[in-house]
């Protein structure tokens, strides 16, 4: 056991696995990051990499390092708590490590054949070897089947290991969601020519992880991270926990319905999707009111100052991303209008960083404190923690400008394409070639420049901070003044 | 503790919690097995794959106060009728084509996808194809060669080069035309058909 170093004695099995689903997670998030940045360009500059690196190729590995960072980040952060939650080891840590070598390995491969494939012949081939060209699941089949196996050999560990130990109201949650995590994979992996058909299973992959069992997952997180930094009492934790599982797929699971409007489904879909998707934002102003009254009864006074500030950033990321920006074009009045549009990659992009990428930062943040020998990360950090705190202002402004620049884009892309020019594709350049529109993507690109000035000192900060620290972490659970004394 | 109220008991909210997941996920099933019936090729809102051989309108629905799509007399596609079975064997060729060249990730179809490129759901309607006679011809010239047939509109946006064959293009031809009669509840708003001819 050592201090101010990192040093893997100072962690359990399971965080000795998570770290490493950690790393891999970063250098996606860099990734995502690099290749939206391509993207964005083409949007200002269409010449730039024509025929060599398509806006396609671009805007799937975009969206698809984020997908398999989060998932890897959300792996990372269960294998980091599950010996802490359970009481007991690892069942299964060699087991695990391989699993973590094989998806890394497929990861690798899959991208490599995006960028250098690309695109296939009109066969089922491409689609088993090459890409599935579906958003999001884009993953060739011989890879979905991969992510199947080594997400029920990371579920058999999980539950073996809760099973061997005791089991808590988080990991009672967390088990049954990882189920339905899993399985809800399987409803993406099938052809049809039929489109109606394709969306409306794609739709269960999509929602059901983004919008409920993520959301869930993330709740867990949650719970555990809040009694990790601030000593939050767990009764309470687990109590909120329930009532947003109740919250969550009562109003997500039918919430579904908002994507089933306009792709062939029958019309009972607009009352049921605008009802439900309209209460999604309630288990969301819940998770807000939970952080931070319990930030407030705890007196803010925490053991890790950068991850009680992401887990803040994601209690209101998640409410305005997926909440407030989802419900300002969820009802099919003005979903009408909306629906393809840059509203939707304005949600996106708030939704995902305020949901999901915040909570794995903030994990992450306990995780190095912890490879440190549990160092100081409260006030008073060296050079007063100027990276955490640049990293977090930069990455949390970068992306809310995105978001904002890419809302007006799309106001001015409903009125041009669709309540003036009748949705023709005439109608669609005519809202691309506006002042407005175009000024709407050269604010993204500068906001997306300093997201990634963020991500760069986020890496930076996570490889740094707390090296050659010799106070030890405060124990939130512990009442009274901070403990300053050396270690 | 005794001095938690009934209403914040955490035993109380695990029972709702597992009770409100049961019975919605029950109903989420059984208007699954509804929607699903209403969406299989051949019914009411989703025609089936041989409607390629038929003329495609797209009128206002008053009762429904939306635009939706109406089947007419025979309009060969290429010159030519297709069976069922043929007419499914070619549409399922343009759906994998649009598949393996990942047309998703800078067009919507259904408004799903990537903003890139305009929306594919009505493309086979649309006016930039000048008139009914010859689109065909020119979406798959289109799709053989885009950068040398590129329609930019003042953007500057051209589509790749995806290595498209003839065969495959008129694979996608089919599936936009049969894409096209999906009835989609008036999406995308207020489309403007490319200029029809009087129903028959």
């Amino acid at each position: 056991m050592s201090i101010g170093t990192f040093d893997s004695s100072n962690l359990d099995a399971g965080q000795k696995v998570a770290v490493k689903y950690f790393s891999v997670a970063i250098v996606l998030f860099v990734a995502q990051i690099l290749f939206g940045l391509l993207a964005g360009i083409q949007f200002i500059a269409p010449d730039f990499l024509y025929n060599v690196l398509d806006f396609n190729v671009n805007r799937m590995v975009h969206i698809n390092a984020m997908i398999v960072w989060m998932l890897f980040g959300f792996i990372g952060s269960v294998y980091w708590l599950v010996e802490d939650e359970s009481g007991v080891p690892l069942v299964g840590a060699k087991l695990a490590n391989l699993n973590f070598w094989i998806f890394t390995t497929a990861v690798v491969v899959v991208v490599l054949v995006y960028l250098f494939v690309q695109v296939g012949p009109g066969t089922q081939s491409s689609i088993w070897l090459i890409n599935e060209g579906r958003e999001y699941i884009e993953a060739p089949r011989w890879a979905d089947i991969g992510i199947v196996v080594c997400m029920l050999i990371f579920f058999y560990n999980v539950a073996a290991t809760f099973m061997k130990g005791k089991w808590s109201g988080i990991s009672g949650v967390l088990v049954l969601d990882l189920v339905a995590l899993a399985g809800l994979y399987l409803a993406g992996m099938f052809f049809t020519a039929n489109i109606s058909m394709d969306q409306y299973w794609w739709w269960w992959v999509i929602h059901l992880w983004v919008e409920a069992t993520w959301e869930v997952l993330v709740g867990c997180i949650m719970a555990w991270g809040l009694m990790k930094t601030l000593g939050a009492r767990r009764k309470i934790v687990t109590t909120w926990l329930y009532i947003e599982v109740a919250l969550m797929f009562g109003s997500g699971i039918l919430g579904l319905g908002h994507h089933y409007f306009w792709i062939g489904t029958p019309e009972y879909w607009f009352t049921i999707g605008g009802f439900f998707s309209a209460l999604e934002p309630i288990p969301l102003v819940a998770m807000v009111v939970h952080a931070v009254y319990d930030s407030g009864v705890h007196r803010f006074r925490n053991g890790n100052h950068p991850a009680l500030a992401w887990l803040i950033a994601h209690a209101f990321g998640n409410f305005f991303g997926a909440g407030v920006w989802g419900f300002m074009h969820t009802l099919p009045q003005i979903n009408l209008y909306t629906h393809g549009t840059q509203w939707t990659a304005s949600h996106g992009h708030l939704a995902f960083f305020g949901a999901y990428a915040t909570i794995i930062i903030a994990v992450m943040y306990l995780a190095v404190q912890k490879w440190r020998g549990g160092v100081w990360m409260s006030g008073d950090m060296p050079g007063n923690g100027w990276k955490w705190k640049w990293s977090f202002a930069l990455l949390n402004i970068g992306v809310v400008g995105m978001t904002v620049a890419l809302l007006i884009a799309g106001y001015e892309q409903s009125f041009i394409e669709r309540a003036l020019e009748g949705s023709t594709w005439a109608g669609y350049f005519a809202g691309q070639t506006q002042p407005w529109f175009i000024q709407g993507m050269e604010w993204r690109m500068l906001f997306g420049w300093v997201t990634a000035a963020g991500i760069v000192l986020l890496v930076w900060d996570l490889a740094t901070i707390g090296r050659g620290e010799t106070r030890t972490a405060i124990n939130p659970a512990v009442s009274g003044e901070p403990a300053t004394a050396a270690a | 503790m005794s001095t938690t109220p009934w209403w914040a008991s955490e035993d109380l909210w695990r029972k709702w919690a597992i009770w409100i997941t049961a019975f919605m996920l029950v109903i989420l099933i059984f208007l699954t097995f509804d929607s699903v019936a209403k969406i299989t090729a051949g019914s009411d809102r989703v025609p089936g794959y041989d409607v390629i051989n038929k003329r495609i309108y797209y009128t206002f629905n008053a009762e429904r106060n939306m635009e939706e799509p109406v089947i007419g007399g025979d309009a060969p596609l290429f010159g030519k009728m297709y069976t069922p079975e043929e007419a499914e064997a070619l549409v399922t060729l343009g759906k994998l084509t649009t598949q393996a060249k990942n047309c998703m990730n800078c067009h919507t179809l259904l408004g799903n996808g990537a903003y890139y490129a305009p929306d594919l759901t009505k493309a086979w309607l649309d006016q930039g194809w000048g008139a009914e006679s010859v689109r065909e011809q020119l979406m798959v010239s289109f799709l053989m060669d885009p950068t040398a047939n590129a329609r930019t509109y003042g953007t500057g946006r051209r589509m790749p080069q995806l290595g498209i064959t003839e065969e495959e293009a008129r694979g996608v031809v089919a599936f936009l035309k049969w894409m096209s009669a999906i009835d989609t509840n008036g999406f995308p708003k207020g489309f403007k058909p490319i200029q029809q001819e009087a129903m028959p």
